[in-house]
């Protein structure tokens, strides 16, 4: 029988915890096929963060650190600026991103930092049991905010790829989907784009992937993908709000710098 | 190596990391330590380091978190209120076994407080100082050449136990300029062999590496605190540190830290002029505590007297460690003040008697 699929060797043999539904374990098999496929799986350090993907250090068979929740950039710019020679990816959701760790995202963006973010924004605080967050949708029920989110009493959802994309250290920024077969493959072309950037020295890269979460959505899955396609994807549309210059000198990575 | 230089408390602070191996500072700016990322913006790129600006003292001790795990020996910095912001980041090193160098130049609180000397952190430095039970290393400088040489034995320490160790000092010390000697030669980094728990380049298909704090499974929390106690017996059992002036005929004990310190030597010399019996232990490792110093001489001298910076932090390990069996006496002088040799003299005389 010939073999036409297997299991990347990027990833462990650790069973996922994820709910069925989620669209974590689709995004870690496309982080483990991509460095894998690029060669990458000896020299990338994962960084997981405080959220449902906080035991993704279990998952990717790379050395690994889990880190404080938020702070996955500051930790990824102290790993690069030592060893500039490895990828170095941080994962993250959208609590862990765009609420406590804004500052650091932010800021490592305008430092223009060579790491790449893989920004898992599935609306709503999974780990916790539901709660609002910070790209959870106006009019979208949490258990923070139980009437539906309004403006008045939360403010409006977080647009980070449009936010990053005015900082000039930000170099590659592009937001997709895995709700449907076309935006996973799309996913994984973003994602070996971004550490293809890294790797070139080229600055700040981030994927921002919108990703069901039919537990803490009170959905079945497959109302969870209609979702996404309906009420995120118009909100938070998809594709590329920055990219790098191609004629740009790249400057190259150093320890000490 | 017998070179002296005049240099400033911060100053030497820095220079002294840098001697001893420091390769990577991120820090923010906050009185009275802000000489400490200034040298080091400067210094550090002289020795092929690195030096980020960060923004804030959380991104910074998460910016240790992630160049300690990738075998850098790195440094952060700050007083009061930037340690409280950092806590949660030294809780994560201390968890995961990633030994870190920050240094606290401690100024008057609660709050914003002032920018003058205190000694009022003394409970953050000396009880792990974040959420979870854990110590960190804490050396006590009294001059700034102490200042200058303290962080070696820092490195030391925390990369032997895999512990977070500090430095803490304050704003007399980091502003005061006096002479200063390094009593070790320089120590080049890249000459040291990695740890086996570095992050990085798997070259020999080694087994994968992980840098993690917690561990949900049943049970195994409970377990590694338990390991983390041996680790912290071994430390307390090998690495205190501590001087001791005049106590064999002492009839009180003068004692404190840092620059609370100073004061007693001082005042203890004016009490010996004048024929008092008094003596000074100074603990140089505030953690771990040198108890069975206070101990062993409270079974002859029965009268202390405390000395400290503060409301009264510091007087409670004398009391944990004298255990009841001699009076002890505090003198207090938080938030910026300052005490003197005179009134610590008139504190001496009227103890013993001879106001």
């Amino acid at each position: 029988m010939k073999k036409v699929f297997e299991r990347t060797k990027g990833l462990t043999e650790i069973p996922m915890r994820y709910c069925p539904g989620c669209g974590h374990g689709i995004v870690h098999r496309l982080i483990a096929e991509a460095i894998e496929e690029m060669g990458l799986i000896y020299k990338t350090i994962l960084i997981g963060p405080v959220g449902c993907s906080v035991f993704a250090d279990e998952y990717f068979n790379t050395d690994a650190i889990q880190g404080a929740h938020g702070r996955g950039p500051a930790i990824a710019t102290g790993m690069k600026r030592i060893k500039p020679e490895c990828l170095v990816v941080s994962y993250q959701g959208d609590g862990d991103l765009a609420s406590i760790g804004m500052a650091e995202t932010i800021h490592s963006a305008n430092r223009a930092e060579n790491i790449s973010i893989i920004f898992i924004n599935n609306a709503i605080y999974g780990m916790t049991g539901g709660q609002m967050a910070p790209t959870t949708l106006l009019g979208m029920k949490a258990t923070t905010c139980p009437y539906g989110r309004t403006v008045e009493a939360n403010g409006y959802p977080f647009k980070m790829c449009e936010l990053l994309s005015v900082l000039e250290g930000s170099c590659y920024l592009e937001r997709t989907s895995v709700h449907a077969p076309a935006n996973v493959l799309k996913t994984k072309k973003a994602i070996k784009k971004a550490f293809t950037y890294q790797l070139e020295g080229r600055g700040f890269t981030m994927v921002e992937i919108l990703s069901p979460c039919p537990t803490d959505w009170a959905m079945t899955p497959l109302q969870a993908i209609e979702r996404i396609k309906n009420e995120m994807i118009p909100y938070f549309p998809l594709g590329v709000y920055k990219s790098p210059d191609p004629k740009a000198k790249l400057v190259p990575v150093t320890v000490g710098g | 190596m017998a070179e002296r230089m005049l240099m400033k408390g911060n100053e030497a602070l820095a220079e002294g990391a840098i001697r001893a191996g420091c390769r990577f500072f991120a820090g923010y700016p906050i009185t009275p330590q802000n000489e400490i990322p200034e040298y080091m913006s400067w210094r550090l790129p002289e020795h092929g380091g690195t030096f980020i600006q960060a923004e804030s003292e959380v991104a910074a001790i998460n910016m240790l978190f992630g160049a300690a795990s990738c075998g850098a020996r790195v440094m952060t910095s700050s007083s009061g209120p930037g340690i409280s912001l950092k806590q949660e980041g030294i809780s994560y090193c201390a968890g995961a076994l990633v030994p870190i160098l920050y240094a606290n130049v401690v100024r008057g609180g609660p709050g914003l407080g002032n920018i003058a000397p205190s000694q009022g952190d003394y409970f953050q430095a000396t009880r792990g100082g974040g959420h979870g039970d854990y110590r960190v290393f804490c050396m006590a400088p009294a001059s700034v050449t102490e200042l200058a040489n303290f962080p070696r034995i820092c490195y030391e320490v925390a990369f032997k136990y895999r512990i977070p160790s500090m430095i803490l000092a304050d704003g007399l010390l980091g502003q005061m300029m006096e002479p200063v000697e390094f009593d070790f030669d320089p120590i080049d980094p890249k000459a040291l062999a990695e740890p086996d728990w570095v992050l990085g380049v798997n070259e020999n298909n080694r087994q994968r590496r992980v840098v993690k704090s917690y561990d949900l499974r049943p049970g195994k929390m409970e377990e590694f605190n338990f390991k983390l106690e041996k680790i912290l017996d071994k430390v307390v059992k090998n690495e205190i540190r501590f001087e001791s002036f005049n106590t064999d005929d002492a009839e009180l004990i003068l004692t404190g830290y840092g620059t609370a310190a100073r004061v007693c030597k001082s005042a203890m010399a004016l009490a010996r002029k004048e024929g008092m019996k008094v003596g000074l232990i100074r603990p140089i490792t505030l953690w771990p505590f040198p108890k069975k110093a206070f101990s062993d001489i409270a079974d002859r001298v029965k009268k202390f007297l405390v000395l400290e910076m503060s409301l009264g932090q510091y007087v409670e390990d004398v009391q944990l460690s004298v255990l009841g069996k001699a009076d002890i006496k505090l003198h207090k002088r938080p938030a910026g003040g300052i005490p003197t040799t005179e009134e610590v003299f008139e504190l001496i005389k009227e103890l013993l008697g001879k106001g």
